[in-house]
C-alpha cells in the first residue's frame, strides 16, 4: 500500500506592502504625537497635553473594550453600555465618599486601598447589572439588530433614570484621595499624578487583556468565536456561556472606566455615560468593530487629538473627533483593524 | 378619489379608519372644537410630530435603518427659518428661504453621513448618527453668536401669522393670525403626510421594504441597495427639516432643548414604536397618543406623587421629572410585546 503523500503546508510570506498596511494603524499614534509636538512648539505644554491625552485615551479604551468584544462575539450592539459607566461611577464614588476616613489622610496605603475598594464595588455592581441586562434586555432580541438598538436604548434610559431616583437629580462633586492630588514636575511640565496613574493602569489592563486573549484557552475561544462562532460551537464549546462572561466582564470594565473618569473629572452626573458613549462609539468604529487592538489605538488617538485641539483651537475640539472618524472611514471604511470574519 | 389620495394604502381596519377620521376631524376643526391656547398648541404639536414621526418611519419602519440624527435634521429646518427671519427681517421670503435652505442642508448632510456609513454596515449608521447629532447639538449651544446658544432665538414672522392680526369672529371663535398659522401648519402637515404615503406606496417604497426584509436578496435581484438606502435617508431628512421649519414658524422661537435634544429623539422613537413601525398610519396614532399623554399625563404623575408622599421610593418614582423612566419601560415593553404597534394590532384583528 502506497504511503499517503507527504503533506507539507507552507505559509506564504505576506508581501511587504501588506505588512506595512497592517502596521499602519500602529504608526498613527506616534505620528499624531509628533504632529502635536510640531504644532504646539513648547515642550512642557506638549508633555502635559500628551500625558492627559493618553490618560483620557486609556480610560476610553477601558470603557470601549467590552463593547467591541461583545459585538465581535455575538453581533450584539449594546447602546446601553453607557449606563454601566454612569452606574459604575455612582457606586464607586459613593464608596469613596463612605470611606472618607481612608481618603482624607495622606497615606498612600490607605488611599490606594480606598480606591481599590471603590473599584471593586463598582465592578461587582456593574458586572451583576450587566448579567441582568443580558438576561432581561438583550437575550430576547438576538439576531435582530433593529430591535437590539431600540431595546438597549430603552435600557439606557431606564437605568439612567433609576440613578436619578436613587441618588437624586444633582451632580455629585468629589475630591481625589490626598496622595493622588497635585502634580509632579518633569522637564518643566506639570503632570497630574492621577493622570500618570491612569496611564499606567490602563496600559497594564491592556497588556493583561492581550495576554488573556492571546495566551489562554478562554482567550483562544473568544478570538475563535469572533472569527467564526458557528465553527466554535460545532467543536463543542458553549459559546453562549463565553459570551455571557464577556458581556459581564465588559460591563464591569465599563464600571471601572466610570470610576476612573469620575475621579478624573471630579464630578459625576447621570448623563456622563451617555456623553462617554459618543466617544466610545467613535473609538469602536474607527478601530474596527470587534477589534480590541483597534479600539486601543483608536482610543489613544481620540484622547490625544481632543487634548491637542482643545489647546490649539478650543472651538474645534468638539468636532475634531468627528473629523478624525471621517478621515479614518475614508481611508478604511471598515475601521482601522477590521475583524476578519470567516463566513 | 379617496383611495388615490391615500395612494391605495387604505387603513384596512374598521376601528383604525374611525380613529384616523376622528383624529383628522379633530385636528381640522381643533380651533373650533377645543377653543383655548393650550389645546391649539397641542393640536399644532400633534400635526408637526405626525410629519416628523412619519418621516422617521420611512427610515426605521420601511427601510430598517436606525438613525439617531432625526432631531438634528428637525433642528436644521427650525434654525433655517429662525436664522433667515433674524437676518432677512420678517417676511414670507425669509420663511421660504429658511425652509428650503434647511431642507437642502439636511439632505446634503444626510447624504454625507449615508455615504460614510451605509456603504459598510447599516449598524454603523446608528452609531455615527448618534455621534454626529450630539456633536451638532453641542456645536449649536456653543456657537452662541450665531444660534443664540442655550437661550435660542426669538424672531418675528409676518404679521398675518401672529395673534396680533384680527379678522373678526366665527362661531364664537375670534379669527386671529394664530389661527391662520395653525391652518398653515395643518395643511402643510397634511400634504407632507400624503406625500410620504405616496412615497412608501410607490415602487421606490416597495424596494425599500424588500431591502428591509432581505438586503442581500434585493441586491441580487439588481437593486442598488446603498443607493436606495441613501435616497431614503436624504428624503426623510428633508421632510424632517420641513417639519422643523413648520415648528419654528408656529413657535416663533427655536432653542436646543425644543428642537435638538436627545429627549425629542426618544419621543420620536417611542411614537413610531407605539403607533406601529412600517405603516404611515402608525405615525398618526403614535404622535397623537403620545403628545396628548405628554401634555396631560405629567400632571397626573404629579398628583400621584403627592398622594403617595410618605411611602419610601414611590414618590420619587412617580415624580413628574421621572416621566422618561416610564417612557423607557413602556418603550422596552412595546418593542418586545407589540412590535407591530397599535396599527398592527388593529389590522390583525379584522
Amino acid at each position: 500500500m502506497a504511503a499517503a503523500p507527504d503533506h507539507a503546508p507552507k505559509y506564504a510570506q505576506l508581501p511587504l506592502s501588506d505588512k506595512i498596511g497592517r502596521a499602519m494603524p500602529l504608526l498613527l499614534v506616534p505620528v499624531l504625537v509628533l504632529l502635536g509636538f510640531l504644532s504646539i512648539g513648547s515642550t512642557s505644554s506638549w508633555l502635559t497635553l500628551t500625558v492627559s491625552g493618553l490618560a483620557m485615551g486609556m480610560m476610553i479604551f477601558i470603557m470601549a473594550s467590552g463593547l467591541t468584544l461583545v459585538f465581535g462575539l455575538m453581533d450584539v450592539i449594546n447602546f446601553g453600555h453607557g449606563a454601566f459607566i454612569s452606574v459604575g461611577a455612582y457606586v464607586g464614588i459613593s464608596a469613596l465618599l463612605a470611606l472618607e476616613g481612608w481618603t482624607g489622610v495622606p497615606s498612600l496605603m490607605l488611599n490606594v486601598a480606598a480606591v481599590l475598594a471603590a473599584v471593586i464595588a463598582a465592578m461587582c455592581v456593574t458586572g451583576a447589572l450587566g448579567w441582568g441586562f443580558e438576561r432581561v434586555i438583550v437575550r430576547p432580541v438576538y439576531g435582530a439588530h433593529l430591535k437590539q438598538i431600540l431595546v438597549t436604548v430603552g435600557g439606557l434610559i431606564v437605568i439612567e433614570q433609576m440613578i436619578h431616583v436613587l441618588w437624586g437629580p444633582d451632580e455629585i462633586y468629589i475630591t481625589r484621595p490626598e496622595m493622588l492630588k497635585g502634580a509632579v514636575t518633569f522637564a518643566g511640565a506639570a503632570i497630574e499624578k492621577y493622570r500618570l496613574l491612569a496611564v499606567v493602569f490602563g496600559l497594564a489592563l491592556f497588556i493583561a487583556m492581550r495576554l488573556v486573549l492571546k495566551r489562554t484557552k478562554i482567550g483562544l475561544i473568544v478570538r475563535a468565536g469572533v472569527q467564526n462562532g458557528e465553527m466554535v460551537q460545532a467543536l463543542g464549546y458553549r459559546l453562549r456561556l463565553v459570551f455571557i462572561g464577556v458581556f459581564v466582564t465588559g460591563s464591569a470594565l465599563a464600571g471601572l472606566g466610570g470610576v476612573m473618569w469620575g475621579l478624573y473629572q471630579e464630578v459625576i452626573t447621570a448623563g456622563m455615560g451617555e456623553e462617554m458613549m459618543i466617544l466610545v462609539f467613535i473609538v469602536v468604529i474607527i478601530g474596527g468593530l470587534g477589534s480590541v487592538e483597534g479600539a486601543f489605538i483608536g482610543a489613544l488617538m481620540v484622547g490625544l487629538l481632543q487634548n491637542y485641539v482643545a489647546f490649539l483651537e478650543p472651538k474645534l475640539a468638539l468636532i475634531s473627533n468627528i473629523a478624525l472618524m471621517t478621515a479614518i472611514l475614508m481611508w478604511r471604511p471598515q475601521g482601522m483593524m477590521p475583524v476578519v470574519k470567516a463566513k | 378619489m379617496l383611495t388615490k389620495l391615500l395612494s391605495g394604502d387604505r387603513p384596512r381596519s374598521l376601528i383604525l379608519s374611525f380613529v384616523l377620521l376622528a383624529i383628522l376631524a379633530g385636528l381640522a376643526l381643533a380651533p373650533f372644537l377645543f377653543p383655548g391656547v393650550r389645546s391649539l398648541e397641542t393640536a399644532a404639536r400633534i400635526c408637526i410630530f405626525i410629519v416628523l414621526v412619519a418621516s422617521y418611519d420611512l427610515l426605521l419602519g420601511y427601510s430598517g435603518i436606525v438613525s439617531f440624527a432625526h432631531t438634528m435634521f428637525f433642528g436644521l429646518g427650525a434654525y433655517g427659518v429662525a436664522l433667515a427671519s433674524t437676518h432677512m427681517g420678517r417676511g414670507y421670503d425669509a420663511l421660504a428661504v429658511g425652509t428650503i435652505a434647511g431642507a437642502v442642508a439636511a439632505a446634503v448632510l444626510a447624504l454625507l453621513i449615508g455615504l460614510f456609513s451605509l456603504r459598510v454596515r447599516a449598524i454603523f449608521f446608528a452609531m455615527i448618527t448618534l455621534a454626529v447629532a450630539s456633536a451638532v447639538a453641542v456645536l449649536v449651544s456653543q456657537l452662541s453668536g450665531l444660534t443664540g446658544g442655550e437661550d435660542g432665538l426669538n424672531y418675528s414672522i409676518p404679521r398675518e401669522l401672529t395673534p396680533a392680526f384680527r379678522l373678526g369672529t366665527l362661531f364664537g371663535v375670534s379669527i386671529t393670525g394664530k389661527l391662520l398659522n395653525y391652518y398653515l401648519v395643518f395643511f402643510a402637515s397634511l400634504m407632507l403626510f400624503l406625500l410620504l404615503l405616496r412615497v412608501v406606496n410607490s415602487p421606490f417604497g416597495r424596494v425599500l421594504q424588500a431591502i428591509r426584509e432581505n438586503d442581500f436578496r434585493a441586491e441580487a435581484i439588481g437593486y442598488r441597495v446603498v443607493l436606495y438606502r441613501t435616497l431614503a435617508t436624504c428624503l426623510s431628512a428633508a421632510v424632517a427639516a420641513i417639519a422643523g421649519s413648520l415648528f419654528a414658524i408656529w413657535l416663533r422661537y427655536v432653542g436646543p432643548d425644543t428642537t435638538l435634544s436627545f429627549e425629542i429623539m426618544l419621543d420620536i422613537l417611542l411614537m413610531v414604536v407605539i403607533g406601529g413601525m412600517g405603516t404611515m398610519y402608525g405615525a398618526v396614532i403614535g404622535a397623537t397618543i403620545f403628545v396628548l399623554a405628554q401634555n396631560y399625563l405629567q400632571n397626573l404623575m404629579g398628583v400621584a406623587s403627592g398622594a403617595t408622599e410618605g411611602l419610601p421610593l414611590i414618590p420619587q418614582l412617580l415624580d413628574p421629572d421621572r416621566w422618561l423612566l416610564w417612557l423607557g419601560v413602556l418603550f422596552i415593553l412595546s418593542v418586545y410585546f407589540f412590535p407591530t404597534g397599535i396599527v398592527g394590532r388593529l389590522r390583525s384583528e379584522d
